[in-house]
């Protein structure tokens, strides 16, 4: 059975499948198109805190393809939990289904709940850890809005400590032929065990050096709860904003990524730039989740 | 310096060049404890050519298996291992870190789903970098070092 948990799980070739399937879903996810292909199938959504964004791009994909969704809300899922191990919940929600997506506070929560599953599991975020749907409609991004993943230049600004989407990202990014910036406060840098493990091109620089060569500038959030004090996240904060200036630096085909939600990182007169790119990202969700469906189901 | 000489026992195991201090966690990762019927003995910072102060453990009329006393690498990764039969030694090696450790280690990330009120038993890939024993979390990914730390 095919289960997607993390993205380590996928070797390049495994991604570029499922991008170039992706590519296919693409007519469907704007309506052009109509699939039956998932047809009599049932998506159970187990969402253990909650993700509205994530849980409606999967329940679009689903129902776009002819499937069903079953949505088990936050709420319900922790009174479940209340009575219950996740693994018994597990055992029994799959047994109503044909796949399973999860969210979970805990780390590692999504790959135990594959191994108590009868049917796939699909990891929409467990806690700090892996968050494999992400990486996919990020890398697809790029793929569409640069024309290619291999050989491109890309900045990743921001937290990237805490982030499990910048994790992940970079994990795959380096299965492709990439070179990565590092643009981040030295309090929110790559854990140094992190990027021992790393085998690619990357470098820690200032976005300044950089910003007027790259083909992505990709912004994840900055938390406050990260800092001792307000004034100092302030002063962090503004330092690694993406605004107007910085896009008039940025080369002309050059794309600005973020997985969303953006609170203060990205100004809002940047939206209006042909480098943002950030809702068409986005929409890239649904095709490449609907391709992520078929995967698993069929 | 004058190296102890271990008493002879008839059949059984010595676990030899334990790292000093070491020895009680050996008897735990071996599943030795109160209830064990075996003579058991154990001599600790016993003076050593190579390690400065060693431990030894002798099990008596007990043939522990590979599998199990190759876990004893994840702390004393010098280990040796005598298995005696008849005041001979029939077999000698050295211990070898196992691939994949299931119990024994505990994830010391308390987000990790193996620290949490469910049916699972922790899984640790083990590697040896820099001479150094490292295990990884088969559910978080979270690497351990000092394994002695953790040790359940
Ligand atoms: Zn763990």
């Amino acid at each position: 059975m095919k289960h997607l948990v993390s993205i380590e799980d996928l070797s390049k070739d495994e991604i570029i499948k499922i991008l170039n399937k992706s590519e296919e879903f693409e007519d469907v996810a704007l309506g052009k198109r109509k699939s039956r292909i998932l047809e009599s199938k049932i998506l159970a959504n187990l969402f253990f805190e909650p993700s509205t964004r994530t849980r409606i791009s999967f329940e679009t994909a689903m129902k776009k393809l002819g499937g069903e969704v079953i949505n088990v809300s936050a709420q319900e899922a922790s009174s479940m939990a209340k009575g219950e191990t996740l693994a018994d919940t597990v055992r029994v929600i799959s047994n109503y289904c044909d796949a399973i997506v999860i969210r979970h506070p805990l780390e590692g929560a999504a790959r135990f709940a594959a191994e108590n599953s009868n049917v796939p599991v699909i990891n929409a975020g467990d806690g700090a850890g892996q968050h494999p749907t992400q990486t996919l409609l990020d890398l697809y991004t790029i793929k569409k809005e640069i024309g290619r993943i291999d050989g491109t230049k890309i900045a990743l600004v921001g937290d990237l400590k805490y982030s499990r989407t910048i994790h992940s990202l970079i994990k795959a990014l380096t299965l492709f032929n990439t070179k990565i910036y590092l643009v981040s406060p030295p309090i929110l840098d790559l854990p140094v065990e992190f990027i021992d493990e790393l085998d690619g091109d990357i470098e820690k620089v200032e976005l300044e050096s950089v910003i007027g060569e790259v083909d992505v500038v990709y912004v994840t959030r900055i938390q406050k709860e990260r800092f001792l004090d307000e004034e100092e996240y302030k002063k962090v904060a503004g330092s690694y904003r993406i605004t107007i200036e910085t896009v008039k630096r940025m080369k002309d085909d050059a794309i600005i990524l973020h997985p969303l939600p953006r609170v203060y990182e990205i100004a809002i007169e940047v939206d209006y730039t042909k480098q943002a790119r950030y809702f068409k990202q986005t929409f890239y969700g649904v095709p490449v989740r609907m391709s992520i469906l078929t995967e698993v189901m069929l | 310096m004058k190296e102890l000489v271990i008493s002879k026992i008839r059949d059984g195991t010595v676990i030899d060049h334990i790292n000093a201090g070491k020895a009680i966690l050996v008897l735990k990762i071996l599943g030795i404890d109160e209830n064990t019927k075996e003579t058991v003995s154990m001599v600790l910072n016993v003076p050593s050519k190579k390690m400065g102060k060693k431990d030894i453990v002798k099990v008596e009329g007990l043939f522990i298996s590979e599998e199990k006393l190759n876990k004893i690498a994840l702390i004393a990764p010098n280990a040796t291992i005598n298995l005696i039969r008849e005041y001979e030694i029939k077999k000698k090696f050295k211990v070898k870190p196992p691939e994949i450790v299931k119990g024994i280690l505990k994830c010391p990330n308390r987000l990790c789903i193996s620290n949490a009120k469910e049916p699972v038993e922790t899984i640790f890939y083990i590697s040896v970098k820099n001479g150094q024993v490292v295990a990884k979390c088969h559910y978080c990914g979270r690497n351990i070092s000092d394994l002695t730390k953790f040790i359940v």
